[in-house]
């Protein structure tokens, strides 16, 4: 059981900088995000996006903001647990809370703080009336192992990047790939692009554009999927697995279970006081929480944490009185003792 | 002041005046009418919640590389789909209609 001060839900900006404000207490924390990578939307939905509205950053990738916020928090040491959805909470009698992670791993916390956006990222489901059905019985969003396609008969549709490059890696594993797109034209880098044209062309990937996937078959597992063209026709494809790759969408997901007060896919706070919710030691921060005026951006989170987590403190230290000392006062110290501070003047006699 | 007809996904009329002058796109529009519209991403065309089609015979801006890139991993996606964020509100959309497309979450 990984044991911390605070459980942060979501490794998006403002669940990185609690991080920071928590550690300024002395608090650790520990992050757990859908993810395999910490950033949230700005990582996965607009790395290369110019954010105009950060302070102090006339012009900032959202990329690089995440950098910097990792480079930040970096004295303070924060664990993750990264690639898993927070599934469920239970509150212990003393109050605190565990949380177990999709994979069974259990964190336990006096506190945990919200910060997962708009929700964990999930892949976009197509709109096939039984495609649940087939859900790991032919059906899979994602590849994890290229190996479990060897010698089966493949279909994937979409028209990305995604679809494209494992359309062109699989050719070589599976025994027949078949790829389907809504549209003739790919996008894609343009070798790739290329490099289907000439498989297309040898019959080595069968492409079947202005198509889309509308119904699944099989027993027990899938046999065909039915392809219909924007003319109408309907194609059966026999296939072992079918693949839809149509990128990710957030979706508040179990968080929405928790026993929380929701108020359209968000988490209502007391903004007067604290960011809490109504389960005494859960706050939400930034966009995944509602209140009367709430902006959505990323610098009204950052002012969310740091409020937070000064009432965090109270729960998890009751005897003590936290004073706040500014950081060009005090410098900060990470949880390794090293400390950054303004440098001291020097001064030489001559 | 532009009227702009909204046909939500349960095929009601929502017959709006406009603003032509506050750099409104039709996603915000859906918003500020209590549409359920999500516009999860902000309006940098990358989520496709704010997907509708144009009934409507206006002239309407070509669709930029991200609202083609984005319409190919949409569903439901029909030749007059646009991202509604993707379109300003100008005078020349005067009676335009459009129907929201169905909700893929």
């Amino acid at each position: 059981m990984i044991k911390t001060d605070i459980l942060i839900i979501g490794a998006g900006p403002v669940g990185l900088f609690t991080v920071f404000e928590a550690g300024l207490m002395r608090l650790k924390c520990h992050v757990i995000d859908a993810l395999p990578v910490p950033g949230g939307q700005c990582a996965e939905i607009y790395p290369k996006k110019p954010i105009y509205d950060i302070p102090g950053f006339p012009e900032i990738l959202a990329g690089d903001l995440i950098k910097n916020l990792e480079q930040q928090i970096k004295p303070f040491n924060p664990g993750y647990t990264l690639g898993e959805r927070a599934e469920t909470i239970n509150r212990l009698d003393d109050g605190s809370f565990v949380v177990t992670s999709a994979s069974g791993l259990l964190h336990h916390a006096p506190v945990v703080v919200i910060a997962g956006g708009l929700g964990s990222f999930e892949p976009r489901k197509p709109p096939i009336a039984n495609i649940a059905d087939f859900e790991n019985k032919g059906v899979d969003y994602i590849v994890r192992d290229p190996e479990k396609y060897r010698n089966k008969r493949i279909v994937i549709s979409g028209g990305g990047d995604s679809a494209l490059d494992w359309a062109l890696f699989l050719e070589s594993v599976a025994a027949k790939v078949t790829l389907i797109h809504r549209r003739r034209e790919f996008r894609g880098a343009p070798e790739s692009v290329q490099k289907l044209a000439v498989l297309a062309a040898s019959g080595r990937i069968n492409v079947v554009t202005d198509a889309e996937v509308v119904d699944l078959k099989g027993d027990a597992h899938l046999e065909t999927t039915i392809v219909q063209r924007i003319n109408g026709n309907m194609e059966v494809i026999s296939a072992d697995y079918f693949i839809p790759l149509f990128g990710l969408s957030p979706k508040l997901g179990p968080i929405g279970d928790w026993g929380l007060d929701i108020e359209k896919n968000a988490i209502k706070v007391n903004n007067a006081l604290d960011y809490g919710t109504n389960i005494p030691g859960i706050f939400a921060v930034g966009d995944v929480n509602t209140y009367p005026g709430k902006l959505k951006l990323i610098l009204c989170g950052f002012h969310e944490a740091a409020v937070a987590v000064q009432f965090a403190y109270s729960i998890i230290n009751p005897d003590k009185k936290f004073v706040m000392k500014y950081t060009t006062v005090n410098g900060i110290t990470g949880f390794d003792g090293v400390k950054k501070e303004t440098k001291k003047a020097e001064y030489i006699s001559i | 002041m532009v009227n702009i007809t909204i046909i939500d996904r349960e095929g009601k009329h929502h017959p709006l005046e406009v603003p032509s002058d506050m750099n409104l796109n039709l996603m915000e529009l859906c918003k500020s009418a209590e549409l359920p519209v999500e516009g999860t991403c902000g309006g940098i065309a990358l989520c496709a919640s704010c997907q509708c089609y144009v009934l409507s015979a206006h002239e309407l801006p070509e669709k930029s590389e991200a609202e083609e890139e984005m319409l190919d991993q949409a569903f439901f996606v029909q030749p007059n789909s646009r991202l509604g964020c993707q379109i300003q509100i100008t005078d020349s959309l005067d009676n335009l209609v459009i129907h929201l497309a169905p909700d893929a979450n």
